[in-house]
């Protein structure tokens, strides 16, 4: 047991080590020049020592100017102080900062989509498995759902309510004419804005848990141990709650792979609804070169998909008992 | 008492058709009785006994009945069967390595399985332990999962829960296959054990190997290609058999006792028919060194002397 953690937390740190060591790398090897992007930006100053000064200046305080292996230790320096470095775009602002404020955006749109979706899928695909009229129906219309492309639907979804219908906003995560506070009618208008890009989510997600779950259910009540309790007169009930138990094993996985790439698909969802949360900000830190930024993007994502990883590892020890054969190598 | 089966006829369906995997299969089992049936692989052996106990798609009923006990089984009605299933017949499938929830501790999922059948598991504790005893499985493997076992082990639990009603009749399909010769020896004489303690009334023992069934079957039933060819006392089969087919089947054995493997049983020249099509009349014509033009029509079964039945046209007249 105690060899069997010892020996993941490793690969864990391993993996968390090469990751991020990536993670510096894409954005210095990118093309291109934040600073000087930064200044053509804000600057109305023509002087080209002037431009060259200020150059300077703001090369030294991001650390710009340093060979690139010694940009690399401070890097991890800082990493382990827990500093994450300016943002260029939003300068002065940290990026811890930068992040902390869109990282409630996601929870807030993700954890509830991915985990309802992945309940309501399981439950639908589950009763589909039993009754041929449900399975006639809400197969084929979870198959569309997930084969449809994420981006397709939810443009679709926001030109429908929001544009053709008008009744929810496409844009933003409250009332542009409001400031952030803690009245019912800001609450209204925080859910007023979550609905569409939550709703997109949650449909894409439904039809593939529901589509996974109908088949695993049929396939194991195929299995031999499903026959066995058939031919020993168990009840249908037993039955399928056997092979419910065990075609959710499967699909917890998927949970956790889901959990897992969080960001990556909220990305679309974030930029097509122009939702402010991390994926949104990483589109914004990549086109304005925030090199920062993006890091620390990406570093939110990297801990998020281990985490997810670690914690599904544990959930999975928990309820397969030929995991935890393996792991302490014993032999029947 | 004990089984009758009269005129059972199971067929698969599939898209190329019907297999006609039993054809008119009539034999019965005195109580306490344990009946061997062998044929190679694929002659029904696994079709008929599991039309008894779980008729299910593909397979389909065509006809005949089965009484039990002197009730007849609704062996096409997956419902009604389910109130003899387990408490009057029972099955060790031929897939017993797999046949236990890998995800459930096997004494949980024992008491699951008794609950839905509305027994008491406390009361069926003691007796389950002293089987597990007969079957030498330490009492802790309820406390395990199916995957912490040896296939030997799984094999002898699937044994007792299956048996743990005390069933009139036991199906065992193919326990010895997958065994070593030692294990194999084991698993038999814990059968007949089981039957002497009266864990189950009668049983009807399938394999493919012969040999394995001189030590511990009554009788002998031989199946070829979807027919029942011959029912003896074992006694009989061995020694003075009046099929040709058991005759072939017999005399390519060996020597009594010792194990044979299946390909020698295709020494007999030929192969099976395929039962997708199968030939009108006697299925064994093709390749049975006596046939004659009668063998076109199908051979009744008939009782050649007492307990002794023969499917073939030459000894039919002698009965
Ligand atoms: N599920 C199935 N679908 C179609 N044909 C089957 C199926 N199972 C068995 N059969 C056919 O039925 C015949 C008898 O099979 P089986 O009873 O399993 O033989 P045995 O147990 O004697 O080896 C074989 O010809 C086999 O091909
Ligand atoms: S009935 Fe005919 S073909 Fe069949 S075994 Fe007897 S003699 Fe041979
Ligand atoms: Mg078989």
């Amino acid at each position: 047991m105690k060899r069997y953690f010892g020996r993941k937390i490793l690969i864990y740190l391993l993996t968390f080590f090469l990751a991020v060591t990536i993670d510096w790398m894409i954005p210095r090897f990118m093309p291109g020049d934040p600073v000087r992007n930064m200044l053509t930006r804000v600057s109305v100053n023509t002087n080209a020592s002037a431009i060259q000064m200020m150059y300077d200046y703001y090369s030294h305080l991001f650390g710009l100017d340093m060979p690139l292996w010694q940009q690399y230790l401070s890097f991890w320096k800082s990493l382990f102080m827990g500093e994450l470095g300016i943002s260029v775009y939003l300068f002065p602002t940290p990026v811890k900062d930068v992040l902390l404020r869109a990282i409630p955006y996601d929870a807030f749109l993700l954890v509830p989509s991915i985990l309802l979706s992945w309940y309501a899928g399981n439950k639908f695909g589950a009763f589909a498995a039993r009754s041929k009229w449900l399975d006639n129906t809400i197969s084929p219309l979870s198959y569309i759902l997930t084969a449809t492309p994420y981006m397709w639907l939810g443009i679709l979804l926001a030109w429908f309510f929001g544009i053709v219908l008008g009744i929810f906003p496409i844009a933003g995560a409250y009332s542009f004419t409001m400031r952030p506070n803690l009245s019912w009618n800001f609450i209204g208008s925080v859910f007023h804005h979550w609905f569409l890009p939550f709703a997109s989510l949650f449909l894409v997600g439904f039809g593939g848990w529901a589509i996974g779950m109908r088949n695993m259910i049929i396939y194991e009540l195929e299995a031999d141990y499903s026959h066995f309790l058939g031919a020993l007169g168990a009840p249908k009930k037993l039955v399928r709650k056997y092979a419910f138990s065990n075609a959710v094993l499967p699909q917890i996985t998927g949970l956790a792979l889901q959990l897992g790439v969080i960001v990556a698909g909220a990305l679309v969802t974030e930029v097509v609804f122009s939702y402010p949360g991390i994926g949104y900000l990483l589109l914004a830190a990549i086109q304005n070169q925030d090199y920062f930024l993006i890091q620390g993007c990406f570093l939110f994502i990297i801990i998020g998909v281990l985490l997810a990883n670690f914690i599904i590892d544990i959930a999975y020890i928990l309820v397969d008992p030929r995991t935890r054969r393996g792991m302490t190598g014993e032999t029947a | 008492m004990g089984l009758q089966v009269e005129n059972l006829t199971i067929y698969y369906q599939t898209l190329s058709g019907d297999v006609r995997a039993l054809e008119n299969a009539t034999f019965s089992l005195e109580g306490g009785e344990i009946m061997g049936l062998a044929g190679e692989s694929g002659c029904g052996k696994t079709t008929l006994g599991h039309s008894l106990i779980f008729l299910a798609p593909p397979m389909k009923y065509v006809g005949g009945r089965v009484l039990l006990d002197g009730e007849e089984l609704p062996i096409q009605d997956m419902e009604k069967m389910n109130e003899f299933r387990f408490r009057d017949i029972s099955i060790i499938p031929q897939y017993a390595m797999n046949a236990l929830n890998p995800i459930r501790k096997i004494g949980r999922m024992t008491e699951e399985l008794l609950q839905a059948k509305k027994v008491d598991f406390k009361a069926v504790l003691p007796e389950l332990k002293r089987r597990l005893d007969l079957v030498k499985l330490p009492h802790d493997v309820l406390d395990l999962y199916p995957i912490e076992l040896s296939g030997g082990m799984k094999q002898r639990m699937v044994m007792v829960v299956s048996t743990l009603l005390d069933p009139s009749l036991l199906i065992a399909d193919e326990i010895t296959s997958a065994l070593d010769v030692a294990s194999q020896k084991a698993v038999a004489e814990m059968l007949v054990e089981f039957r002497d303690q009266d864990c189950c009334k009668s049983a009807i023992v399938i394999t493919h190997d012969i040999s394995i069934l001189y030590q511990i079957a009554d009788s002998i039933m031989i199946m070829y290609a979807g027919q029942v060819a011959e029912k003896a006392s074992t006694r009989t089969i061995i020694h003075s058999p009046r099929h040709p087919y058991t005759k072939l089947l017999i005399s390519s054995l060996p020597e009594i006792g010792v194990k044979y493997s299946e390909r020698q049983l295709t020494g007999i020249p030929g192969k099976p028919p395929l039962l997708l099509d199968p030939p009108p009349g006697c299925r064994f014509r093709d390749r049975c060194p006596i046939a004659f033009d009668k063998c076109l029509e199908v051979p009744p079964f008939v009782e050649i002397e007492k307990g002794h039945f023969v499917a073939c046209w030459k000894e039919a007249g002698n009965a």
